[in-house]
Order: C-alpha cells, then structure tokens, then sequence
C-alpha cells in the first residue's frame, strides 16, 4: 500500500474532494475523514487486483450518493445547515420567493397596526388598547411568514394558530382596569408567549426537537441584533425626517409618531426575520464575537454586584430597607439575570457542538455561577419584601421568573461544571436550556390568564 | 439475501458501538468489521456510516481524536465513552429481547403441534 496512490489517481481523489466539498453541510475535517475511507477503499481493491481506476470508481459508489450523504450530513449538522438553507434536493425555491413573502407580510403587519386608527385609536393616545394588543397585531404576520415559508401542516396551522385566538379573546375579554399592574403584566407576558408560539412555526412544529429549539433560540438572538441595526438606521431615518420638515416649516411630529414609528416596528419584525434567513451567514461571525465580548464585561457587572451587595451589609443583615430592597433594584436585576440567561443561550446557540471544552466555557461558568448568587440574593430580598408588605401581581409574576431561573440557572451550572470537566457532553447542557422553553411558555400563559382574574385585574 | 433498509438502520447503531466496545477503531475499518461480523450481508453505503458516528459523538457516546494513517494522513479515531458503554449494555438488552422473542415465534411454528412444517425444514 503506497503513501500516495499513481498522480492520475490523486488528481482524481482531488477533484472528487472539491466535488463534495461543496454541500455546506459538511466540513473539512468531515470530508478528510471520508476521504481517508475512500483512500482505504482503494488501496483494498487495488490489493485484491482492481486496476486503480477501477478501485477508485468503485469506492466512490460505495461511498453512497452525494445527496443522501450531505442530507443525512446535515441531518445531524443542523447547526451547520442554517448557514445555507438548502440540502440538495430539498426545497430550494423558497429563497427568492421569501423576499416578495417577507414584504408582503412586512406590509401587512404595518397596515395591521394602524387598522384601530379607522376606529379612532390613535397610537400616541389609547395606551391600554396597544398594551392589550400591539404583540396580537403584529406576530400573527411573522408566524405566517414562517408557515408559508416552511409549507406547514395543517397541524402545525393548528398548533400556531389556535394560541394566538386564546390570547386575543382573552386580551379581548378581561376587563382590565386602566393602567392595571395586571394589564401591564398580560401584556408583556403575552408578547414572551406569543413569541414562543411563533417559534413553533419557525421550527415547522419539530417541538420535541431539542435541535429544532436550539435552531429557534439561535434565530431569536439573531433576530434581535438585526432588529437592533434595523432601530439605528431607522432612528436616523426619524432624526432626519423631522430636521428636513423643520427646515422648511412644517411640523411632522405627528406623522413620526403616528406613522412612521409604529408601523416602521411593525414591519421590522417581519424584515428583520426575512433577514435572518436570508443573510445568515453574515451574522454568523457576529454571534460568537458578541458572546466573546459580553460575556466577561456580564461576569464583571455579577461579581461586582455581588462585592458590593455583600460591603453593603443589607443581605446580612436581613433588612432590606437600604438598597437591595428596593423594588426598581430588583426589577433592573431581574432584568440582568434574564439578560445574562439570554447571552448564556445564544453563546450556546453559536457554539460548535462538538469542540472541546475552553476557557470560554470555564468563563462561562463562572458567569453562571456569578449569576445563580445574585438571584438568590434577589430571591432572599424578594420574599422577605412579599413576607413584609404582602404579594402583589409584580411580585408574584417576578418571584415566579426568579424561581424558575433559579431552577434554570442550577441546572446550567451543573451540567456546564461536567462539560468543563469533560464528563458531560456539550448536548445535555444544549437539551437542558432548550427543555426550558416550555416551561417559559407555561410561566408566561399563567401571568397572562391566571394573574388577572387573581387578582381582580387590578 | 438483501436485509431491508429499516432494518439496516435499526441494526446500524448496536452494531457501530460494539464494535467500538472490543476497542478504539476508525471508519474504514469500522465498516470491514461490520462486513465481516454479517459475512457480508449487512450492508449500508459506506459513506452513511459517519453521520451517525458524529450523532454518537453528539450525544457522548463515543469520543473522537485525529490520528494518523500508516501512510501519515490525517484519520478520525473513535472509542466508545462510558454513556455509550451504558448505551450499548441497554440496546444489547433490547435487541436480546427482540431476538429471543422472534425465536420462539419461529420456534413455535416449526416445532408446534401443527408437525405439518417441520421435516420440511429440518429441524437442526
């Protein structure tokens, strides 16, 4: 058996390597690996008297068609498949058809937002109708953009469909008193269901999946940073719009603010997804970038917090009159810890399944860990705050988000030690974050359709 | 004899972790050990074997380093974790199961009160 086979045959395992390079779905090191079998194949063939030609035409076949393989390649890669949306011999129409789709809706979802203005709501105005309805108005566009994209199932229709008509009878019906801490709790609980709810037309109803959810979690912090572009260039679009009218004497306050702002957001929901599943490979390096960047600065802020809560004495000392008390203090720290579980995800979501363990991975944990002790300090604060002046809905709805990133947090930084460790493989840490969704979705449908009722939709 | 395709892939993952229990192992001869082990009548196209050697390796089953060939090129090595040494005893158990049942139904129709199949088949 020979290091190199006759140059003939080199250039054609060469060209062959070129030819199935090409399916994204696999790699490099994957095609290396097919093509140190291949180079066996062939030096057992030639051994049992196949001239190399031969050898080499053989083995290629044995090696299985070319779509098959890159189909169950990226089967199992189907974090490396996103990049590029197309398995070979899979729907490949819908890449252009998206766009005209993706408007489409866009618009749709634009005219949707003002439609309560032919009834005489105005946006800058009504604050408890959008509160009750402004996620209702818009995510049915980008959940439809999704099933049609995906060519859903009725099922799956179903399964998208029937929660939203929940929410809007229920949005619809409970009466609400104005300003009520409940209607403002339905309303942002509503919007994190709704949310959820889409993604089960984003993962085409695949939610037993925990890769089909990862797929959906990797999508939602993407979409958040295209959102994110999309507000700055629009905040130029405002800025100009009303210097350039000023200039010349009008006043175009009102068409910023009754227009151009709501329906703008409307649309850049729907955009900002047709973007994500068109230009993915462009935030593709974005994502482990921002993950490696904040990270460490949200580890800082935790254990920062975490001194100067302990220098501070007001845990220890069980009062929580100073600072920690403090119900601003607390909501701005539940907004940490969710933040940070959000960066946690995405860096997951970005994440090459399959590398070993890094130092990232051991900032990481630090991170978590960071975190977990913050939020039993929240959660110590938080129950001696319910024990002291009694429940309310807020706090209620954010003891219960505590209690569950608590759970969540426990479990990550278990499971994140074992993977540094090299004793948990990296999925469990995957199926451990995206077995939380539901529970997410649960948590938020009861805020929405238990709290009011509770507590008289005060 | 051509064995059906379910069967195949219903087969390929026991298979692919016991022969990664006798010891660390590669690709090619992954798929000779299987060729052997089936005197030839257990085939998939080879290529398919790694997908799901890298599904095995996502769920922690086995673990994977590159080596080198004799010849010096680069060659993925695979050995079974302790997960898969667990996940192998449970199949093996499931598949024992499997088996023994699918025996005793043959069993029973060659050597049951109805004789009438029996010398035709030879009962060794």
């Amino acid at each position: 058996m020979a290091d190199h086979l006759e140059p003939r045959i080199e250039d054609q395992i060469s060209a062959w390597r070129a030819y199935v390079s090409r399916p994204e779905a696999m790699d490099g090191r994957d095609v290396d690996e097919l093509e140190d079998h291949l180079r066996g194949q062939i030096d057992r063939l030639a051994a049992s008297g196949l001239d190399a030609d031969e050898a080499f035409l053989v083995a290629v076949k044995r090696l299985g068609g070319l779509d098959d393989l890159s189909r169950e390649f990226a089967r199992e890669h189907s974090d490396r498949l996103w990049k590029q949306l197309m398995i070979p011999g899979e729907s490949r129409a819908p890449r252009t058809g998206g766009l005209v789709v993706a408007v489409g809706l866009a618009i749709g979802a634009a005219v949707a937002i003002k439609i309560p203005a032919l009834f005489g709501i105005r946006f800058g105005e009504d604050g408890d109708f959008y509160a009750r309805f402004a996620a209702l108005l818009v995510l049915p566009f980008l959940a439809t953009y999704f099933l049609v994209r995906r060519r859903a199932s009725v099922p799956t229709i179903a399964m998208v469909g029937v929660p939203f008509a929940i929410a809007a009878i229920v949005m619809a019906v409970y009466p609400f008193a104005p300003d009520g801490a409940t209607l403002v709790l339905a309303a942002t609980h509503v919007a994190v269901a709704l949310w959820i709810v889409t993604g089960i037309a984003y993962v085409d109803g695949r939610v037993r999946s925990s890769r089909s959810r990862m797929d959906f979690i990797r999508f939602t912090g993407e979409w958040l940073v295209y959102l994110a572009l999309i507000a700055l260039g629009g905040g130029v679009l405002v800025a100009l719009t009303l210097g350039v009218f000023s200039a010349i004497g009008l006043d175009a306050e009102w068409f910023v603010e009754e227009f151009m702002v709501p329906c703008g957001v409307a649309g850049a929901v729907v955009v900002a997804a047709w973007l994500v599943e068109a230009k993915q490979s462009v935030i593709e390096n974005i994502a482990p970038v921002l993950t490696k960047l904040f990270t460490p600065l949200f580890t800082l802020l935790l254990l920062a917090f975490i001194v100067a809560g302990f220098l501070q004495g007001s845990l220890v000392d069980g009062g929580d009159a100073e600072a920690f008390g403090q119900r601003d203090l607390l909501i701005l720290f539940d907004i940490v810890l969710v933040v940070v579980v959000g960066l946690l995800l995405y860096a997951l979501s970005a994440r090459e399944p399959l590398a070993p363990p890094s130092w990232f991975d051991r900032l990481q944990l630090l991170m978590v860990v960071a975190a977990l002790v913050v939020d039993i300090m929240v959660l110590v604060a938080m129950i001696g705050r319910i024990a002291e002046f009694g429940a309310s809905p807020n706090k209620l709805a954010s003891l219960g988000l505590n209690v569950i990133l608590f759970a969540n947090l426990i479990g990550a930084a278990w499971l994140q030690l074992r993977f540094t460790m090299r004793r948990a493989p990296f999925e469990r840490l995957e199926r451990w974050q995206t077995g939380f969704l539901p529970v997410y979705l649960a948590w938020a449908s009861i805020v929405v359709v238990a709290f009011p009722p509770l507590f008289a939709f005060a | 004899m051509k064995i059906g395709k379910d069967l195949v892939a219903a087969a390929a993952t026991p298979m692919v972790l016991g022969i990664l229990a006798d010891g660390e192992s590669y690709g090619y001869a992954i798929l000779q050990r299987v060729g052997e082990l089936s005197g030839g009548e257990l085939e998939w196209s080879d290529g398919m074997l790694y997908p799901l050697l890298h599904r095995l390796e996502r769920l922690g089953h086995v673990e994977s380093s590159w080596g080198a060939s004799p010849s010096g090129r680069p060659r993925k090595h695979y050995r079974l974790s302790s997960s898969g040494r667990a996940a192998f005893a449970e199949q093996r158990q499931q598949w024992a199961v499997v088996s023994r049942a699918l025996q005793r139904v043959w069993s029973d129709r060659d050597g049951g009160t109805d004789f009438a199949g029996a010398p035709a088949f030879g009962g060794a």
